[in-house]
């Protein structure tokens, strides 16, 4: 069974239709990423999967149950990671984790023990009793992850998990994400903009302007983008580009000190590159496709520039949360 | 562009991150499988309690609060009371100016530190919490009123100190006032806190938060007759007070008190009038009721904007 199955999802804010009528299913325990950049609609397509915002058409269904029809059934069996923190730093660990349990309706009797596994699996059981506010931004998103977990949800939303995380916060992040999908029935939904974790998906949406453009496991969408990246460095690098262009037919550019374009099956052209260019080449390097390429692809963008537009846009949230924007 | 050379710096990046991955992590033990039940009254409840809970753990956490919620009533009961002994002596029937003050300061007490258990939603708000709670499979109206239970729990605690001073203002201890005296602060917490809480639904921020409080709550404390006895007052003074709802806290509260004082029945005249409605003197028990009607219908409002928030 399909944990969510989403179908012409859309959501309008006034003229702006930040969704734009998205199709797709996720299958049980899979590990599926949104990724795009910050105001491409990931957010809103995953505020209306947790009934935090109804959509204005479409349906959803997550864990079997509709998304507006049947808000509470699909509140019981989904967990949550904001981007935002949502802890009370007054309370501790323990206590953010009891409330939890008491608010979802958890059993008394398996309080106790499924705290204690939660709370281990992310290496802060010897600080249960520490006030959060005390926590490191990195320990909190960590507790924030247990807790999503406490009441065992089939289906486990991530927003944005490791953003502003150190590599070895979002390492171990990533290594529990990882052993949840051994240890428990559970589908993970996230989001990043982070390349190099979207790897780690089962499958990735590319979600640009509010529309998915983009949708298959990692390897097969770097497949699809054919090229591979050379760069070359030679003695004289603007008669190397000119070369290219004329002989080739490839558009070649100066990045970082070298010489740098895409073509298709590189390993066959890099003995033709050496054959049949004049200027002498100093160094060559080949690399595959990434999904930066993928990125670049689909969206027309580099992921430098979307990580600076994302950062704007974090500074406009931080903005909206000043003004009230948030509920 | 500028962005073509990363390709290779990610693709680099992606190499320790697996490996670090698993070493991050604990090796796998027992999962404990846990499964959460159908919405019922029951949970409605635990949710209720748990959020009632939270506001006394925090309350219990925060002694600055304790501490600065208590500098407003003890200026009052303290420095004006003794301040403006010498002037009123006379008009006073011999009472001490504290003890006539002290019903009105009981009250005012709670209705600030309820002001500030209502804001605890707007921080709430502010830092996040909020939305941890308002995604729970549980009707907003549990978590409201968990938040206004609590938030007049704490505020009628608080309001326990300063019962606790009833000695230094000549008031004589009796079973009658103290339960007496903190059932009428529980009472007007649970209003004033409903009525916060109303007013946090629409304004998002701190800062409009406490103005907008202060605006309301200040002029309705002085209104209210708890620093004067509100039976010879000028005509537009009379009908603000019998529209203030902080009258019917006081009014009661006073009398409360009084009845523990051996006082003559001038002074009881001069200093507790009952409150009138055009001639007609308004029971006490009409005068509580009226604090508690309202106060539940601000809770109704307030659990209604809540649970259209989405």
């Amino acid at each position: 069974m399909a944990a969510i199955t989403v179908k012409d999802l859309r959501k309008r804010f006034g003229d702006f239709e930040a969704v734009k009528g998205v199709n797709f299913e996720v299958a049980s325990g899979e590990v599926f990423g949104f990724l795009g950049p910050n105001g491409a609609g990931k957010t809103t397509t995953i505020n209306m999967l947790c009934t935090l915002t109804k959509p204005s058409e479409g349906s959803a269904e997550v864990a079997g149950y509709d998304v507006v029809k049947a808000r509470d059934d699909v509140r019981r069996h989904i967990g949550l990671v904001f981007q935002d923190q949502t802890l009370d730093g007054y309370l501790s660990a323990e206590q953010n984790l009891r409330l939890h349990a008491e608010l979802y309706g958890v059993e008394s009797k398996v309080v106790k023990p499924r705290m204690e596994q939660v709370l281990r699996m992310v290496g802060l059981w010897e600080r249960r009793d520490a006030q959060v506010m005390t926590f490191s931004g990195g320990m909190r998103r960590r507790l924030e992850i247990a807790r999503g977990l406490m009441h065992s949800p089939r289906v486990l939303f991530l927003d944005e998990p490791t953003i502003g995380l150190d590599p070895q916060t979002r390492a171990s992040i990533w290594g529990y994400i990882r052993q949840l999908q051994q240890t428990e029935e559970i589908t993970i939904f996230m989001t990043t903009h982070y390349m190099d974790e979207a790897e780690f998906c089962g499958r990735i949406a590319i979600m640009d302007g509010g529309e998915i453009v983009a949708l298959d496991t990692p390897e097969a969408l770097k497949e699809a983008v054919g090229a591979d990246r050379i760069r070359i460095e030679t003695d004289d690098d603007e008669r190397a580009i000119a070369e290219l262009g004329e002989r080739f037919g490839l558009e070649a550019t100066m990045s970082e000190g070298a010489v740098s374009f895409a073509v298709a099956d590189g390993e066959a052209f890099v003995p033709r590159l050496f054959a049949e260019l004049d200027v002498p080449i100093k160094a060559v390097s080949l690399s595959r496709p990434t999904l930066d390429d993928v990125f670049m692809t689909h969206t027309g963008s580099t992921i430098r520039d979307a990580e600076e537009s994302s950062a704007t846009n974090r500074n406009r949230a931080v903005m909206q949360a000043m003004h009230g924007g948030r509920r | 562009m500028s962005g073509r050379p990363e390709v290779t710096r990610m693709a680099s990046t992606t190499e320790p991150l697996p490996a670090g991955a698993g070493a991050g992590a604990p090796s796998p033990h027992q999962t404990v499988e846990v499964r959460v039940p159908p919405r019922s009254w029951r949970s409605e409840i635990r949710a209720i309690k748990i959020v009632w809970k939270r506001e006394l753990i925090r309350f219990q956490k925060d002694r600055m609060r304790i501490v600065t919620s208590l500098v407003q009533p003890l200026l009052f009961l303290f420095v004006l009371g003794s301040g403006l002994q010498q002037l009123s002596a006379a008009s006073t029937h011999g009472v001490d100016l504290k003890t006539f003050i002290y019903p009105g300061v009981l009250c005012i007490s709670v209705m600030f530190t309820g002001m500030f258990s209502a804001a605890s939603i707007v921080w709430d708000r502010e830092f996040g919490f909020l939305r941890e709670m308002m995604v729970a499979p549980v009707r907003r109206s549990s978590i409201v009123i968990g938040k206004v239970f609590g938030g007049a729990t704490v505020a009628s605690l608080q309001g326990l100190i300063l019962l606790a001073l009833a000695w230094a203002v000549h008031v004589p201890y009796s079973l009658g006032l103290i339960f007496g005296v903190f059932g009428l602060q529980l009472l007007l917490a649970f209003s004033i806190t409903a009525f916060g809480v109303m007013i946090a639904a629409r304004i998002k921020q701190i800062q409009s938060f406490m103005g907008v409080m202060q605006m309301i709550v200040t002029p309705m404390f002085f209104i209210s007759g708890a620093l004067f006895p509100s039976g010879d007052l000028p005509q537009w003074l009379a009908v603000l007070n019998r529209l203030d709802p902080i009258t019917y806290a006081v009014a009661p509260m006073r009398t409360l008190v009084f009845a523990n004082l051996n006082l003559s029945e001038a002074a009881t005249k001069a200093l507790n009038p009952p409150i009138t409605w055009f001639g007609w003197s308004v029971p006490i028990a009409l005068q509580i009721f009226t604090v508690f009607a309202l106060g539940m219908i601000m809770l109704g409002i307030a659990i209604a904007e809540f649970s259209a928030g989405d």
